[in-house]
């Protein structure tokens, strides 16, 4: 992926699913190792479903963009939905005793687990989220070979 | 690869033989469909083998839990069988792999219900 690609998505489960498997398959490309590929892949798939399911609420009219761009550190990953935005200070912690046996709530906590940096803005016109891997191994992304 | 599910009986135990991926959508339906109709049908004792269980996301993990606290809220035990390295790993993240009653064998599996 020499340029960054950007994709405009319905807000539907296939979405989720494209998400994700575009993820696995660009992280593949710049060389991630295998246990990387599928924390990015799982990471947007998790992104994607919040932006189909909380931020768009399956809305037809509304859409979300998925973005990819290689950079010098690593792999930047930005979902973008056109939801009303999230309140950071209502995402319960996910670990919290009175939490574990909650059958939802674990989706940005997987984010920040899998990926090295999530930036989350939440705004009134959509909630943009971006997810950032740095190149750890030798042969990533081809970092190697351009230095 | 979707999910496929498959029950049998082994001494008064449920298994439930799970393939595929439990993720938003059809894996996760298909999974509480099944618990809830085993609950139905008075079979409370459950063992859900996800040894072929190569992908879970947020939601099918919430359908786990979902799944271990119906069954218990109904008098019921749950257990999981074979957790392959990615789900074992997801578990041990999001601190339920202690909560569950995790079994790395079948026959122990079946004898340790009550």
């Amino acid at each position: 992926m020499e340029q960054p690609v950007s994709y405009t998505l319905d807000s539907t489960l296939e979405t989720v699913d494209h998400a994700e498997e575009k993820a696995t398959r660009i992280a593949t490309e710049l060389g991630f190792p295998e246990e990387e590929v599928m924390q990015i892949s799982m990471a947007v798939r998790e992104g994607a479903v919040n932006a189909v399911l909380h931020g768009n609420a399956y809305s037809p009219d509304k859409k979300v963009i998925l973005a990819f761009e290689r950079t010098p550190d690593g792999l930047v990953i930005t979902i973008r939905d056109q939801g009303k935005g999230i309140n950071l200070n209502d995402i319960p912690n996910p670990l919290a005793p009175e939490n574990l046996l909650k059958t939802s709530g674990r989706g940005i906590f997987l984010m920040r687990s899998f990926m090295d940096e999530v930036e989350i803005r939440p705004s009134q016109t959509g909630t943009e989220v971006k997810l950032i891997k740095h190149v750890h191994g030798p042969s990533a992304g081809g970092k190697e070979a351009s230095q | 690869m979707s999910m496929k599910l498959s029950t049998r009986q082994v001494d008064g135990v449920t298994i439930v033989d799970c393939s595929g991926r439990i993720t938003l959508g059809e894996g996760s339906v298909m999974m509480r469909d099944t618990v809830r109709d085993l609950l139905s049908k008075g079979q409370k004792k459950i063992v859900l083998n996800l040894g072929d269980v190569n992908y879970i996301d947020s939601s099918g993990i919430g359908e786990l839990v979902s799944a271990f606290t119906t069954t218990k809220n109904q008098g019921g035990e749950l257990k999981l069988l074979h957790l392959t390295k990615k789900v074992h790993d997801l578990l041990q993240i999001t601190k339920l792999y202690t909560v569950f009653d995790v079994k790395d064998d079948e026959a122990a599996a079946v004898k340790g219900f009550k």
